[in-house]
């Protein structure tokens, strides 16, 4: 690895370190995404699986986003954009992959499987 | 008994049942390697290169060095996997009725699963991962690519596993499951033997590499442009060459995650796969697919982008449509996500998820045609030099385009239920991967070599390699689309119906045909070495090209530009070329460069032990080998040393050298 | 030539030094100064190159989440989640994974400052907070495996092992790394090479911390409420 002879490197600010206010923010918000889905959890609070499982989830990707932000400081600046385009390029391609692949395999077992369901499947 | 039992803890499953000694074609096979081998390991000792290879190639960072020996690594393996075509085309050639050929079914399946693991991993991907590592480079005006270690590993990985490959030819058995391993065939329950491991762990082996590289030319393509280069300003082929690995990073993955399942249910007794305790075979076909369709967007998205700057090239035109030729590859690279399931319409997924990919599928076609247009618009009055690259691009344009409309027929479900496992299938990939990537890789290995060895290859023995591969491929397959229509099942080792029998003869003609192509290469570098005074590149330019290699020596010097070159235009060297450009002669500095490095070579032996050792149950060794993979990687990283400069007298003396360059060139 | 003279270029954000640079006119072939950092063999790519490669492992924890999600309710007449996910140990785990984020996050400020002392005491403190979260995952495994409930009981505890486990297995990796980079930190100090190391190890150990956000929330927690 080359030994850098400009104090103020560029790469190093090109990739963010943000605030500590920032990464504070992010702390708390963690701590509290993280508590309230097992709270909501073990205490059968709504007693609603399904809300809660909504819930829940939609909290797991607030703290995603948290923990992006504020600790892996990715912005629209880091590496000219590119770190954040690699990031939704990712994510769409997760989404494809997970959501692809739960359909396509609720699909298959619904008409394949034979203990599932009476066989020919509609839709 | 106690005595067994130490053997077996000693060589695991290994035995001397394990070598062929009773096979005929597999004594005489070894028996060649062997001689050929030891020829080519005697011929280096008596002429003490060695040490050359060593210091000079094998653990060079050079981003030239390592490209030249992927494309070494390739053509030596599309040798061993053509072999497997021609085996195949002659049984099949003579199968038929009472007949029952020479290759039994335990063989004939090794043979189909050994050719398309060997093609798909060992030849396209290591001939294409060396083109891109040799250009790109050149073309952004870089001096070598982001990370030069890790070129050199991903190189070694990849050779790692095809001699885990290669070996399976003597030790043990390959696997007989098709070259996806598809579940639950290839489950510890139906392939108990040697086979699968070897597939898996090679794989998985090269694998680490081909996902290493990926992510190395991405972050070079990013971070290394030469100034004034912007995106829309980079040659279309690193395009190509950015989206081709942005796919890959993006797949290798998957393609690692399914086959560590498949090797947990093998070795743990783990139920991914498996028919029973709730596994899910299905699942198996739809993650390796999820890589697979991709993949072979990575293998053509790089020959595109070579026929783009060969087309341009030799119509002394800017390429016509630049922009919409990089929005077309972008859009390729997105909807080559959403098309996979089209492997497996009929596995039962219904009419509304089979709908929505076949669909996808056809939607697929549009950009490719695209493309297709932009090069008749730069040829279109264009000053049209009919040189091998060129022709190589007509034969591409004509054979790859009935081979991507085979695929439109292939995505409308109804007609995939009787086509699919058809010859007729077998046809359409062979036409667009031999059509599109295997020409690819020839008119660009005819278009680059002398950039990268100083002089051509025979433009004779080059004729002949194109005319036995254009005219071979058709007579190969022209005659499977019309057996594949009429109902012949692939990967079939014996047919009843002696009707087929005259389609297969013509097609074993046409796999010799091939074979005079392949031939017509091979002489093509070896009379061109012989004749290289005759065939010299002096000028570094010898096609009167468009981009930035062009500006280099042929071949380049280690540190590649003298200068870094700043960038104004499109078609840089055509830029310079037409505005009175001058090298410089003076002023020269001291280049940095980065250290060769022996960790490659090391880390790619031990990982290679420790496939061999997991394949045969040797689990001593493979604890051994693993323990060395995790030291040595470890140590690698308390070398802080990697670097050193070239001093400005040497980087003078070598720019001096040059040919001055002929005025208005 | 009617070229602007002074131009900047401002698209060249590919490198360190594009937006000092100014491109005098067209006729400019070559940079006067090179930027030594930047330019050649990337030492200022380390960042992307690295992210990439994290984007890659997220993608292999992806496809084994789609595996998850496949056969999560594949139980083969063994045992579900609610009978053998015990939370209050994965909330525990969860709260010591999350701590070692928030120690490492404490280290940065000072690694950046060159500070290498208050650098290692933060990394040392995270990586025991990621030993005892290894160390809670093999209890909970090891109890899995003795009560039957290992993963060949069924596809759904198959999975279930092989995320999570893939999951301690980068944990571990990470915990490697902590200790060669307190190593190393002892000898090279803080300097530019090592800063760039630690980032990269930053980035690894809050992107592990990511995909327990997932583990915990799809495995374990809608695990119990189905």
């Amino acid at each position: 690895m080359s030994a850098s002879h400009d104090p103020v490197d560029p790469a190093h600010h090109g990739h963010g370190h943000g605030s500590r206010r920032g990464y504070w923010i992010g702390t708390l918000l963690a701590i509290v995404l993280t508590v309230l889905p097992f709270w909501l959890v073990m205490g059968n609070v709504l007693r609603d699986p399904q809300v809660t499982a909504i819930l829940i989830v939609a909290m797991a990707l607030v703290q995603i986003v948290v923990h992006v932000v504020s600790f892996l400081h990715l912005d629209t600046r880091s590496e000219g954009g590119w770190t954040l385009l690699a990031f939704l390029f990712t994510v769409v391609v997760v989404f494809i992959l997970i959501g692809g692949s739960v359909w396509i395999m609720f699909h298959l077992n619904t008409n394949m499987m034979p203990m599932s369901g009476t066989g020919a499947a509609m839709g | 008994m106690a005595e067994n039992t130490l053997i077996k803890t000693i060589f695991g499953r290994l035995t001397l049942e394990s070598l062929p000694i009773h096979e005929p074609i597999l004594v005489g096979t070894f028996i060649v390697v062997a001689l050929l081998g030891l020829t080519i390991v005697g011929a280096i000792t008596r002429y003490r290169l060695w040490g050359y290879l060593w210091s000079e190639w094998f653990t060079s960072v050079d981003h030239k060095r390592i490209g030249v020996m992927y494309m070494v690594f390739g053509i030596v393996m599309l040798l061993r996997g053509f072999s497997d075509a021609l085996m195949m085309r002659a049984q099949q050639a003579v199968s038929f009725g009472a007949n029952q050929g020479y290759l039994p079914s335990h063989h004939y399946d090794q043979v189909f699963t050994a050719h398309g693991t060997i093609m798909i991993f060992f030849v396209a991907i290591p001939l294409v991962v060396g083109l891109v590592n040799f250009v790109m480079p050149l073309q952004i005006g870089a001096r070598d690519v982001a990370f030069p270690f890790l070129n050199n590993l991903s190189f070694w990985l990849t050779v790692s596993g095809g001699m885990l490959v290669m070996l399976s030819l003597f030790v043990g058995e390959f696997a007989r499951t098709g070259w996806l391993g598809y579940a639950p065939l290839s489950e510890l329950a139906y392939s108990p033997d040697t086979g699968v491991d070897y597939y898996l762990w090679s794989l998985q082996i090269a694998g680490v590499g081909t996902t290493l590289s990926a992510i190395n030319m991405v972050a070079t393509i990013i971070k290394m442009r030469a100034p004034g280069m912007t995106m829309m300003k980079m040659p279309v082929f690193c395009w190509t060459a950015l989206c081709s690995n942005v796919l890959a990073v993006a797949i290798f993955p998957i393609l690692t995650a399914a086959f560590l399942l498949l090797l947990l249910d093998r070795y743990v007794g783990t139920n991914f796969f498996t028919n029973d305790l709730g596994g899910s075979p299905m699942m198996y076909w739809n993650m390796v697919w999820a890589w697979g369709h991709p993949e072979v967007y990575v293998l053509v998205l790089p020959a595109f982008g070579i026929f783009s700057e060969i087309t341009s090239t030799f119509t002394g035109k800017r390429l016509f449509g630049y922009s919409s030729m990089v929005y077309a590859t972008v859009v390729i690279t997105i909807l080559s996500f959403l098309v996979w399931l089209h492997h497996f319409f009929t596995m039962g997924a219904g009419p509304s998820v089979n709908s929505f990919f076949g669909i996808a599928t056809m939607v697929i076609s549009i950009p490719t045609g695209a493309k297709v247009f932009n090069w008749l618009f730069t040829m279109y009055r264009g000053d049209i030099r009919f040189e091998l690259p060129m022709m190589w691009t007509i034969a591409f344009m004509l054979t790859f385009v009935i081979g991507g409309m085979t695929g439109v027929l292939l995505a409308i479900p109804p007609a995939d239920f009787v086509l699919h496992n058809s010859v007729f299938l077998v046809a359409h990939f062979h036409n667009t991967i031999i059509g599109g990537v295997v020409f690819g890789l020839f008119a660009g290995m005819v278009y680059w070599f002398p950039k990268a060895f100083g002089f051509k290859m025979d433009p004779f023995w080059g004729k002949v390699a194109f005319w036995g591969w254009t005219v071979g491929f058709w007579v190969a397959w022209g005659p499977m689309y019309v057996a594949g229509l009429m109902g012949t099942t692939r990967r079939v080792h014996h047919f009843d119906d002696p009707t087929l029998q005259p389609w297969f003869v013509v097609a074993a003609i046409g796999a010799v045909i091939i074979l005079v192509g392949i031939l017509g290469f091979i002489m093509s570098i070896v009379v061109g070495i012989k004749n290289r005074d005759k065939l010299a590149d002096t000028t570094g330019d010898p096609w009167d090209g468009r981009t930035l290699e062009w500006s280099t020596t042929s071949p380049p010097p280690q540190y590649n530009f003298a200068f870094t070159p700043v960038i104004h235009d499109l078609d840089a060297w055509y830029d310079m070329k037409s505005r009175g450009y001058q090298r410089p002669e003076e002023g020269f500095r001291p280049i940095h460069m980065p250290r060769n490095t022996a960790s490659g070579v090391i880390l790619s032996g031990l990982a290679f032990v420790f496939g061999f050792a997991m394949i045969w149950y040797i689990w001593w060794l493979a604890a051994l080998a693993f323990a060395g993979l995790v030291v040595v990687s470890i140590g690698h990283t308390f070398n802080f040393h990697r670097d050193y400069f070239i001093p400005a007298e040497d980087v003078a003396r070598i720019e001096h050298a040059r040919q001055p360059l002929p005025a208005g060139a | 030539m009617p070229a602007s003279r002074c131009r900047q270029v401002r698209e060249m954000s590919t490198q360190g030094h594009s937006a000092a640079t100014t491109i005098a006119d067209r006729d400019t072939w070559h940079l006067a100064e090179e930027d030594d950092h930047g330019h050649d063999h990337g030492g200022g790519a380390t960042y992307i190159g690295f992210w990439i490669y994290l984007m890659s492992d997220a993608l292999i924890f992806a496809s084994l989440f789609a595996m998850f999600g496949v056969v999560s309710t594949s139980y083969a007449g063994g045992p579900a989640p609610r009978e053998i996910f015990e939370l209050p140990l994965v909330a525990l785990n969860t709260a010591l994974l999350l701590a070692s984020s928030i120690t490492f996050g404490e280290a940065m400020p000072h690694m950046e400052a060159g500070r290498v002392g208050p650098t290692r005491i933060w990394l040392a403190l995270t990586g025991l907070l990621g030993a005892a979260f290894v160390c809670v995952e093999l209890y909970e495994f090891s109890n899995l495996i003795a009560e039957g409930a290992g993963p060949q009981r069924s596809a759904f505890l198959s999975a279930f092992f092989a995320l999570v486990g893939t999951h301690g297995a980068h944990v571990t990796v990470g915990l490697i790394w902590i200790v060669v980079s307190l190593v190393q930190m002892s000898r090279h100090g803080l300097s530019e090479d090592m800063k760039r190391r630690v980032m990269c190890l930053s980035m690894f150990w809050h992107f592990l911390d990511i995909i327990w956000i997932g583990v915990f929330t799809f495995v374990y927690l809608w695990g119990v409420l189905r």
